[in-house]
C-alpha cells in the first residue's frame, strides 16, 4: 500500500514536470526535432534539468542499501549494445517523429479525452502486448513462470 | 522559438528529475514509462499494483496541474488515423524491443551514465529528427 502511494505520488510529480514544460503538447517536441526549422529548444532544457536532478538522486541512492519501502533497489543490470537496442530505439524514434507522443505524454495527455490521443495509446498498448507475445515465442519464458523482473532498462 | 520559456522548462524538468530520484529512493524502481506501462500488459505480471498506481498519477496530474494555473493544452494530433495508428505501434513495439523510452533510457539510464541507454537516446533521436525533417521539409506536410 505504501509503495503505491509512493509511486502514486512519483507519477503525480512527473505529470506535473510534464505538464508545466510544455511537453505533453506534440507540437513543443515535434518543434524540438525539427532542427531545420523553427528549433525549440524547450525539450534540451527539460532533459538537462531532468538529468542533474535525477542523477544527484541516484548517487545518493547508489550509497544506500535499500529503498526506503521495498526490499532492494531493481537497478537495470545491462550494459551491452546489441541488435534489439539498436532496432527498437529506431522504431520508436520514427514512430515518435512521426505523432511527437512518447509514453509518458501520450498516457498523460489521456486527460485531454481527445479520440486520437486514445487511438495512439491503444495502438502504443497493442504494439507492446505484441512485443511481449514475440517475446515469449521467441525465447520462451511464458513457459517458465512468467514475465523476468529485470533486465529492464527504463 | 515560438513559446519557449526557459524558466518553464527547467522548473518541470526538475520536477521530473525529483520524481524519478524519488520513485528510486522509495520504491527502488526506475521511472521508466514504457517499462512501467509494458510490465502492467505483461501476462501473469505479479507487480500491476504500484505500475498502474503511477500511471493513475500521471493521468490525474493534469487535474491538479489545472487548480495551481496550469491546465493541460489540448494536445494536436494528426489528423490522419493511419498515421496515429503506426506512430502508436512503432513506439509501443520498439520502446519494448529497445528496453525503454525517453524516461527510462533518456532521463534514468543517462542520469546514472550508462552507455547503453546513451547509445538509445542518440538513436531514437536521431531516427525522430529524420523522420521530421522529411515529414516537414522534404514532403511539406
Amino acid at each position: 500500500m505504501q509503495t503505491a502511494l509512493a509511486s502514486f505520488a512519483c507519477g503525480l510529480l512527473f505529470g506535473l514536470g510534464l505538464l508545466i514544460s510544455g511537453m505533453t503538447q506534440p507540437r513543443k517536441v515535434l518543434g524540438f526535432l525539427d532542427v531545420f526549422g523553427t528549433w525549440d529548444p524547450t525539450l534540451a532544457f527539460v532533459m538537462a534539468s531532468a538529468l542533474l536532478i535525477s542523477g544527484l538522486g541516484f548517487s545518493f541512492a547508489t550509497r544506500r542499501a535499500r529503498p526506503l519501502l521495498a526490499v532492494e533497489n531493481l537497478w537495470p543490470t545491462r550494459t551491452d549494445i546489441d541488435a534489439p537496442l539498436v532496432l527498437g530505439s529506431i522504431l520508436f524514434g520514427v514512430g515518435w517523429g512521426l505523432v511527437g507522443l512518447c509514453p509518458g505524454p501520450a498516457l498523460e495527455n489521456l486527460a485531454s479525452l481527445s479520440p486520437r490521443v486514445f487511438g495512439f495509446v491503444a495502438a502504443m498498448a497493442l504494439g507492446m502486448v505484441l512485443h511481449n507475445v514475440w517475446q515469449g515465442r521467441s525465447v520462451g519464458w511464458s513457459n517458465s513462470g512468467g514475465p523476468v523482473e529485470s533486465p529492464l532498462d527504463g | 522559438m515560438a513559446g519557449f520559456d526557459p524558466w518553464t522548462a527547467l522548473i518541470g524538468g526538475a520536477l521530473i528529475g525529483v520524481a524519478s530520484a524519488l520513485l528510486m529512493l522509495l520504491t527502488g524502481r526506475i521511472a521508466g514509462i514504457s517499462g512501467i506501462l509494458g510490465g502492467c500488459l505483461a501476462s501473469g505480471a505479479p507487480d500491476r499494483g504500484w505500475r498502474l498506481a503511477f500511471i493513475g498519477g500521471l493521468v490525474i496530474a493534469p487535474l491538479i496541474g489545472g487548480l495551481f494555473g496550469h491546465p493541460l493544452p489540448l494536445p494536436e494530433m494528426p489528423a490522419n488515423w493511419a498515421i496515429i495508428v503506426a506512430g502508436g505501434l512503432l513506439v509501443g513495439f520498439g520502446t519494448r524491443l529497445a528496453g525503454g523510452c525517453t524516461s527510462g533510457h533518456g532521463v534514468c539510464g543517462i542520469a546514472r551514465l550508462s552507455s547503453r541507454s546513451f547509445s538509445a537516446t542518440v538513436i531514437f533521436m536521431l531516427a525522430a529528427i529524420v523522420v521530421v525533417a522529411i515529414t516537414r521539409h522534404v514532403l511539406g506536410a
